[in-house]
């Protein structure tokens, strides 16, 4: 029993089924990669993890509750943190504001209306903040516009600030899209660093075949709105229904 | 002090202390002299800088933070207004009692309105508020103000809530339980507060210069001063700070585990019960209300002074709340006469063609001068006159070694 478990989802959109029947298992304290050609449904299926969309057909269990029906900020509360594949962040607050939100959400739920108190002046959460930006080797920018940093360090705090959420499960989509390839091997070791130091389940979609190959433990692979195969990455390298897949993908495009 | 940091406070004392001294600072110029029609330092004006300093400080709070541009606040003035009125018919003429159910009424009427408002955002926003604000205009203007006694009864609700066009007003017959019915010699009394009459004041003549202290505006000025400081501590707090992220990206506070809508649903209130405040000094200040407080162009009003002072500055609201009403009540005071005299000195010729030139942007043109520096402002300083401000400021730093920039606090307009 995985800590998130998808059984039978189907989700259409009009004329198009972009799920059919997709189950997934993910384990807890894996890094599990859901691979696949464009249009296979990826995204959707992050959507419907997240709250986003409500699929027609199927559950999701996360940690033995259902997640279908909750708002995003709800099933935020339960543990799921998503990263976004371009970075979202709040670009007219400082970087240690963009840091102490999730810290308020983490500690106060969803809705405190503590609106006389100084921010500055709860102690507890801007060291926490504080903590939380020394660890992503990011304090130096503390009192930068967060809008004004390179697309690497948004991403870099976009992540923080999901991990300042204590999340047992990160999700993340495409987090090295855009990126050059420095950027995308500092995005490669941070999260094989934040894998080492924490207990935490990451879920990662991604197009850049380096990026899940260095980090994915089990790859599950996505097809016109249907797992093809899950496996190990070992096995998925040559795997014909695979290639088949991916190379059905590219005629189709030309 | 207060819980503010160094920079909010000095920000505290200086808008203090120019509301303390305003009445000699709006009077500059000797009675009698040709410039003292410039003077602003009369009760009336200087209660009216004030009591929409509150308006546009709470507007501020809604529209400066989570960028959710309200077009119907009037109607919380309105509100606010009526139930002073109501508080003054029916208990007493103390100001106090009025100004706090002012300020429950409205905010029990933004609790509807703005759960209501809030299920969309952007430009339906807008328009959903404005629907209100204008429904709630028809309501006073007509609904409400039918004959609610029957038409063998002379009571309270002759005129219904409202009073419709003619407006709310006070009469010898308002039982006023807790006070007195009526003054000395058969008057209507007016408001006090614990016995001290809003419109006494004392003058005070310094030559030619005569500086006029009003109890009416010293009182409405340290009900600004209170909701300033109040508004600052909401600013910085960790809910200002949600508000902000409120503007800056719903999408991510979302994510965060964090519900918007009752952060939104509270800024409104808030924002909401400030205006109501507003409303009540309005009241306080002059006894009556009339439906035309809740009109479209009152809200239009408040926004144009927002936007003109500084969105989401502290003290931008402030400042455009005292601009525009100084010039409606200056500008608007310039007639041709006037202009003749201080045009006298050039060519008969030259004179006329100066003064046709001017004159549209005079007297009821005052709109059009107004329109001009609204233009001036949103195109060339996008964070209202604040940035104006910085601007001159870092001009004068430029020079001085120090590197420090003053902190980039404005946000520009939308």
């Amino acid at each position: 029993m995985g800590i998130l478990e998808v059984k039978n989802v189907g989700k259409r959109f009009g004329g198009l089924q972009a799920l059919g029947d997709v189950n997934l298992s993910v384990a807890e304290n894996s890094v599990h990669a859901i691979i696949g050609p464009n249009g296979a449904g990826k995204s959707t299926l992050l959507n419907v993890l997240v709250g986003k969309l409500i699929p027609d057909t199927g559950s999701v269990m996360f940690d033995g509750q259902s997640v279908l029906g909750r708002k995003p900020f709800e099933i935020n509360q339960m543990g799921i943190s998503r990263v976004f594949q371009t970075p979202e962040i709040f670009g007219d607050l400082s970087v240690l504001e963009n840091m102490m939100i999730p810290c308020f959400a983490k500690r106060d739920g969803s809705f405190t209306a503590n609106a006389i108190i100084n921010m500055m002046k709860d102690k507890e959460i801007v060291e926490r903040a504080e903590q939380m930006l020394e660890e992503m080797n990011m304090a130096d920018a503390r009192d930068d516009n967060a809008a004004t940093m390179s697309r690497g360090n948004k991403r870099r705090l976009e992540i923080g600030m999901c991990l300042a959420q204590e999340p047992r499960l990160l999700l993340l989509d495409e987090p090295t899209a855009g990126m050059a390839r420095a950027d995308t091997n500092n995005t490669i070791d941070l999260l094989k660093q934040i894998k080492e130091e924490r207990d935490i389940t990451i879920s990662i979609i991604e197009h850049d075949m380096h990026v899940v190959f260095s980090l994915a433990e089990r790859i599950t692979v996505l097809a016109q709105g249907t797992p093809l195969v899950e496996d190990t990455p070992d096995n998925i390298k040559g795997h014909p229904k695979v290639r088949e897949a991916y190379l059905g993908e590219s005629q189709d495009a030309a | 002090m207060l819980g503010l940091n160094k920079k909010d406070t000095y920000l505290l004392l200086l808008v203090a202390g120019l509301v303390i001294f305003a009445p000699f600072l709006l009077n500059p110029f000797p009675e009698g002299s040709a410039m003292a029609q410039f003077n602003a330092g009369y009760p009336d004006l200087m209660q009216r800088f004030v009591i929409f300093g509150v308006f546009a400080i709470g507007f501020n709070i809604l529209f400066g933070l989570t960028g959710y541009l309200s077009f119907g606040h009037a109607a919380f003035l309105g509100v606010g207004s009526y139930a002073a009125m109501w508080m003054f018919k029916l208990f007493g003429m103390n100001v106090l009692p009025a100004l706090g159910l002012s300020i429950l009424t409205s905010g029990l009427f933004a609790v509807l309105i703005g759960y209501i408002s809030l299920r969309r955002s952007g430009i339906y926003f807008s328009i959903l508020t404005l629907a209100f604000a204008m429904m709630s205009y028809s309501l006073a203007y007509s609904v409400l103000a039918t004959d609610m006694d029957g038409p063998d009864r002379q009571g309270l609700l002759q005129k219904g809530l409202t009073g419709g066009e003619t407006g709310l007003q006070l009469t010898l017959e308002d039982p006023r339980i807790f006070g007195q019915q009526t003054a000395g010699e058969g008057n209507i009394p007016v408001p006090n507060i614990f016995g001290l009459e809003m419109r006494s004041a004392v003058e005070m003549n310094v030559g030619d210069w005569v500086f006029t202290f009003s109890v009416g505006y010293y009182f409405a000025a340290l009900v600004m001063l209170l909701s300033f400081y109040l508004s600052i501590r909401i600013f910085r707090s960790p809910f200002g700070m949600m508000l902000r992220a409120i503007k800056s990206n719903q999408h991510r506070l979302n994510y965060t585990g964090l519900n918007a809508k009752p952060y939104m649903l509270a800024a409104f209130v808030v924002s909401g019960m400030y205006a109501g405040l507003a409303g009540g000094l309005m009241a306080s200040m002059d006894p009556l209300a009339g439906p035309e407080r809740m009109f479209w162009t009152a809200s239009g009003e408040v926004v144009l002074m927002t936007i003109l002072g500084g969105v989401g500055t502290l003290i931008g609201p402030v400042l455009g709340a005292g601009a525009i009403k100084y010039m409606e009540n200056i500008l608007s005071k310039i007639n041709s006469d006037i202009l003749h005299t201080w045009f006298a000195f050039l060519p008969d010729g030259l004179e006329d063609f100066v003064i046709t030139l001017i004159y549209p942007f005079i007297g009821k043109g005052w709109h059009l001068t107004l329109g001009l520096i609204f233009m001036a402002v949103v195109i060339f300083l996008p964070g209202g006159l604040v940035e104006g401000g910085q601007r001159i400021a870092r001009l004068f730093k430029r020079k001085k070694p120090s590197t420090k920039t003053p902190d980039g606090k404005t946000t520009p307009a939308e």
